[in-house]
């Protein structure tokens, strides 16, 4: 009795701790708050690692919380991104009600195309759907041409300033802060969700779906609820890029994207949710640096890193390290027998 | 209904393009079960390799196929030792990474050797222009891929169904440890799989550049074809792929044909819709575990 | 204990995630802009690796190839290239670089630029910024109106076409046929033939559209065939779509059924000439550069060209060498002391004699004024041309 009471009372303590901020992640945010000051020519630059990292962060909850694979998740980041740039190019130049706008919008789409993930088949199935779903979106925006400006781009992009007040500038200072504030609230929310009882259920499907519905979840709803809820956070991600780019690209949508982000993830390390946004960090901090010593054949360092982390750092970034961790706790285990 | 006629054979010829594009990555994928994104670099190997043996070394179009056959199943081998045997057990994810670096490795490295440009492919004379027959004009390129095609599946269906090595392969794949313990090599036989399932996507690459064209963006631009056909049809089965790459073949050009407005869905819709219908391919296995 | 432990295994873990951020920040720091010296600075931003890999070499290399012609010294000043790759069309990436390049490397001018949606996404930096830009590709008429700093020495897509049009009226055609590519660019090519076309009084009996990603020609060459036109009018993306094309036209026997095939020179890049062999003889096409052209400034730049890269170079190539050519020009008015808006005025009416026949950059639209040849392939000496027989003097984009 007294046994199962003090096993429940140490989960909970588990549970309270993994909950708590840690001095780290603190520092991490602060961090970020520090590179306006001390690099103030790289904003434009560590602000769109910051979107690329909310919009890992978003494909994070589906594929590192809820097990789905998805190659179509530039969908959503493209449905936000037009959502915000049609607002603003006609008239709406008011930012932050065109990123609410841009996550309803990819919202919906996201929960409509949750039912098709939901017929079964396998991971490839899933990953194939998506796919086609991101396809057929890009092929809509290039047909489109007269909406959405086709592959030239959808012009006359004219935002707002933010509160009334600051205005978007050559060095991209609001830009920064702008971005730095919505991926912070975005990625408490997530955190605290991911912590809570229907994170734990998330996790659980992940692990085992016959199980996870013989305990009372109800797995369908959840994966609804999840896809739809990473659609609004990805699209809000490409509004983001939109209103700081003040234009958008029809490559918004395009296969690349979605597979680069899958990258970014896997090398970040998957259902950590800091794997995001180290991994668009790494990524485009490598892109950025090998590309600019060789631009012509940058690909192949980029395809040496991605060889070797495989081989020698599974699970991305975070996952490398909590195994570093592992053993050293390993050591000090022996240290102290 | 001659145009009918007409749409249906470019309907199976597209088809047998994409069938032979696609059916080694059915062997990767679905036999062995390794996520091999990078199957569009074994078929640019294969089309670089034809274009060079032709221009530099003078062989003819038809006895450099085997030979492409060979030399892409072969240097494949040295990748499997190397790369993806050490991640034959692990996360897809993994094996999506590494697939990916080794496509950035073979994009750079093409770039390097041959320059971003397309390359130029002549096929011989006899195999270009079109047969007139009873009225329908029939591509002579497109007949030969379809015969090859015919070939392919049979050799295949045959050598998996019928030989010692096909019931080794079966064996492997279902249940590793008892094929083991049954005395079969397991490591060898997936060696041998996966130089067959290289080999073919070499020779599909060499056969498909005539009609598809070939850059180092040439296993990242058709990615999306090799996944949708072996997808659709089910990995694993041959006849799957090419039921499924006749299907969305016969599709996409009456599609086009049709309601030319929708050109570039088509192939997606159907894809999408076969998928609803088939969660697990059309001939697909559901896979025990 | 286990507590302890636990805790102690997440500290761990939370510095290691922290220093790799630093990391991060000092891989970032790593490179603040140097001083500037005695250089003249000109950002580059193009294609250099993905699907168009190929633009970016021919832009560069033909920038590379006027410094090796006038070498790398104007008026005292050493001219230093800095290229940057936006991987194809993502405008995200490429106001970035344009950000970059500004307020990190300082540059002197913005050159380069493959697409139209990168220019345009640059347009307000350059302008809040006052950098002279050269766009030495991209072909939208609108976007000189975007900046009053951009100015264009490529060409324009109505520019090309109409001339198309124009001589196929006055050949005798009538019935045509067009078939584009389904993107932006196709759609103000099919819109300035048809213009242009019926204008004179010519019909056009079928329009296709074409998917970027269609490996497979086959139904929309039939339905060409069986629509019988005179001729057809064609606008795809150079590369693998116009090569898949070409290939589809001949199979179908649509050139030995007697319809004649007329393009713009884009579909007819020089560089893929050779890759289209045979399948291309015979095509008539409109454009401002062939290397068949013949003049003593074509040979220098051939020659030049030659030393960076052993494959043809193309009107993208020529874009970029008579970019710098008019950077140069610029630079050596100035006297070496850079300002946007004293850059564009010297920009304003500049002519230039490039390897293409003479040019001139509009005063009033800051677009290229040019001759538009019309072609038709030809086998000269074992290799395929693009070879001149009719000039349509001066012409300025009529899309304004």
């Amino acid at each position: 009795m007294s046994d199962t009471l003090a096993r429940d009372s140490r989960h909970l303590t588990f549970l309270r701790a993994r909950e708590r901020w840690k001095p780290a992640e603190i520092a991490f945010w602060f961090a970020l708050v520090g590179v306006y000051f001390v690099f103030p020519t790289n904003l434009i630059f560590v602000s769109q690692i910051l979107i690329t990292g909310l919009f890992a962060l978003s494909l994070d909850m589906i594929l590192g919380y809820a097990g789905i694979v998805t190659l179509g998740h530039a969908a959503f980041f493209g449905i936000g991104a037009y959502a915000a740039g049609l607002m603003a190019a006609h008239g709406w130049h008011e930012p932050l009600s065109g990123l609410l706008v841009a996550g309803l919008a990819a919202g919906i789409a996201g929960y409509l195309s949750s039912f098709l993930l939901s017929r079964g088949g396998g991971d490839l199935t899933r990953l194939m759907i998506t796919l086609g779903i991101g396809l057929l979106l890009f092929e809509v925006a290039n047909s489109a041409t007269k909406y959405t400006g086709g592959v030239d781009g959808l012009q006359g992009v004219e935002v707002g300033k933010l509160f009334g007040v600051f205005g978007f500038d050559l060095y991209g200072k609001t830009a920064y802060a702008y971005v730095l504030g919505i991926a912070f609230l975005l990625f408490a929310f997530t955190r605290s969700m991911m912590h809570s009882p229907y994170g734990l259920a998330l996790r659980s499907m992940r692990e085992n779906q016959t199980r996870a519905l013989a305990i009372g979840i109800p797995i369908s709803a959840c994966l609804t609820n999840i896809y739809t809820i990473a659609a609004v956070i990805a699209g809000i991600a490409g509004a983001l890029l939109t209103q700081t780019t003040q234009f958008v690209g029809i490559d918004v949508l395009s296969f690349q994207r979605s597979a680069d982000l899958l990258i970014i993830l896997i090398i970040g390390g998957t259902a950590t949710l800091y794997g995001g946004f180290v991994g668009a960090a790494v990524f485009m901090l490598a892109q950025d640096r090998l590309s600019n010593l060789n631009p012509q054949y940058w690909l192949f360092w980029l395809g040496i890193i991605l060889i070797v982390m495989t081989l020698y750092l599974r699970g991305g970034m975070l996952g490398g390290l909590s195994r570093l961790a592992d053993l050293y706790r390993h050591w000090r285990n022996k240290e102290r027998p | 209904m001659l145009s009918l006629l007409g749409v249906l054979f470019d309907g199976l010829a597209y088809g047998a393009l994409l069938f032979v594009i696609s059916v080694g990555l059915s062997i990767t994928l679905g036999l062995m079960g390794f996520n091999n994104l990078a199957h569009g670099v074994f078929a640019m190997a294969g089309g670089y390799l034809l274009v060079t043996l032709m221009s530099k070394a003078g062989i003819g179009f038809l006895p450099a196929l085997p030979i492409v056959f060979c030399i892409v199943a072969v240097g494949s081998l040295v990748l499997e030792r190397t790369l993806y045997r050490q991640l034959y057990k692990s996360t897809p994810l993994d094996q999506v990474l590494l697939s990916v670096g080794i496509i950035f490795i073979a994009t750079a490295g093409t770039t390097f050797l041959w320059g971003p440009g397309q390359q130029p492919v002549v096929i011989p004379e006899w195999l270009s222009g079109q047969y007139s027959v009873l009225g329908l004009d029939l591509s002579r390129y497109r007949l030969f891929l379809m015969a090859i095609v015919a070939g392919i599946t049979l050799a295949l269906v045959f050598g998996l169904e019928r030989t010692r090595f096909g019931a080794k392969i079966r064996a492997s794949v279902d249940n590793q440890r008892t094929a083991e313990s049954m005395g079969i090599r397991v490591e060898r036989v997936f060696q041998m799989t996966f130089a067959l399932g290289s080999g073919l996507a070499g020779l599909g690459g060499a056969l498909g550049v005539d009609v598809l064209g070939l850059d180092p963006n040439f296993a990242i631009k058709y990615l999306v074809y090799f996944l949708l056909v072996v997808v659709v049809g089910g990995p694993g089965s041959v006849f799957g792929t090419l039921l499924a790459a006749l299907l969305l073949g016969v599709a996409d050009i009456a599609g086009k044909y049709y309601v030319p407005q929708l050109g570039a869905f088509i192939i997606y819709a159907a894809m999408i819709f076969l998928l609803l219908l088939f969660p697990h391919g059309l001939l697909g296995r559901r896979k025990s575990k | 204990m286990e507590k302890q432990r636990h805790n102690l295994l997440t500290i761990v873990h939370d510095v290691a995630v922290f220093l790799m951020v630093m990391c991060g920040i000092v891989a970032l720091a790593t490179d603040q802009a140097h001083a500037a010296g005695d250089t003249i600075k000109v950002g580059i931003i193009t294609e250099m690796t993905g699907t168009f890999a190929d633009f970016g070499r021919h832009i560069v290399g033909g920038a590379k190839a006027y410094m090796k012609v006038n070498g790398d010294t104007v008026a005292g000043k050493k001219v230093e290239l800095i290229i940057r790759d936006t991987t194809g069309p993502v405008p995200d990436v490429a106001k970035r670089l344009a950000q970059e390049l500004i307020v990190k490397d300082k540059v002197d001018f913005i050159a380069g630029l493959g697409f139209t949606p990168n220019a345009l996404a640059i347009a307000p930096l350059v302008t809040e910024a006052k950098k002279p830009t050269i766009i030495m590709n991209a072909a939208t008429s609108i976007i000189t109106t975007k900046s009053p700093y951009f100015a264009r020495v490529s060409m324009t897509l109505p520019q090309v076409t109409e001339p198309m049009a124009q001589w196929a009226f006055k050949k005798g055609y009538r019935k045509i046929y067009t078939l584009v590519a389904d993107y932006g660019p196709g759609h103000d090519a099919e819109a300035a033939f048809k213009k242009a076309f019926t204008k004179m009084g010519g019909e056009v009996i079928g329009e296709s559209r074409v998917p970027l990603k269609s490996p497979e020609f086959g139904p929309y060459v039939q339905r060409i065939k069986d629509a019988k036109p005179q001729a057809v009018f064609a606008f795809v993306m150079p590369g693998e779509m116009a090569v898949a094309f070409m290939k589809t036209y001949n199979e179908r026997g649509l050139a030995k059924s007697g319809i004649k095939l007329l393009s713009t020179g884009d579909v007819m890049d020089d560089a893929v000439q050779d890759a289209l062999g045979d399948h291309a003889l015979g095509v008539i096409s409109s454009h401002q550069y062939s290397v068949a052209h013949k003049s003593q400034e074509n040979k220098n730049f051939l020659a030049a060209y030659s030393k960076f890269d052993p494959q043809r170079p193309n009107f993208m190539a020529v874009g970029g060498y008579d970019g710098m050519a008019a950077i140069y020009n610029v630079i050596k008015q100035l006297n070496g002391k850079i300002d946007g808006d004293k850059a564009m005025a010297v920009l304003k009416g500049m002519k230039l004699n490039s390897p293409r026949g003479p040019i001139q950059i509009d005063a009033a639209t800051r677009d290229v004024v040019q001759n538009i040849y019309i072609r038709e392939v030809k086998k000269v000496d074992g290799h395929y041309y693009n070879v001149e027989f009719e000039t349509f003097n001066a012409v300025k984009d009529p899309g304004k």
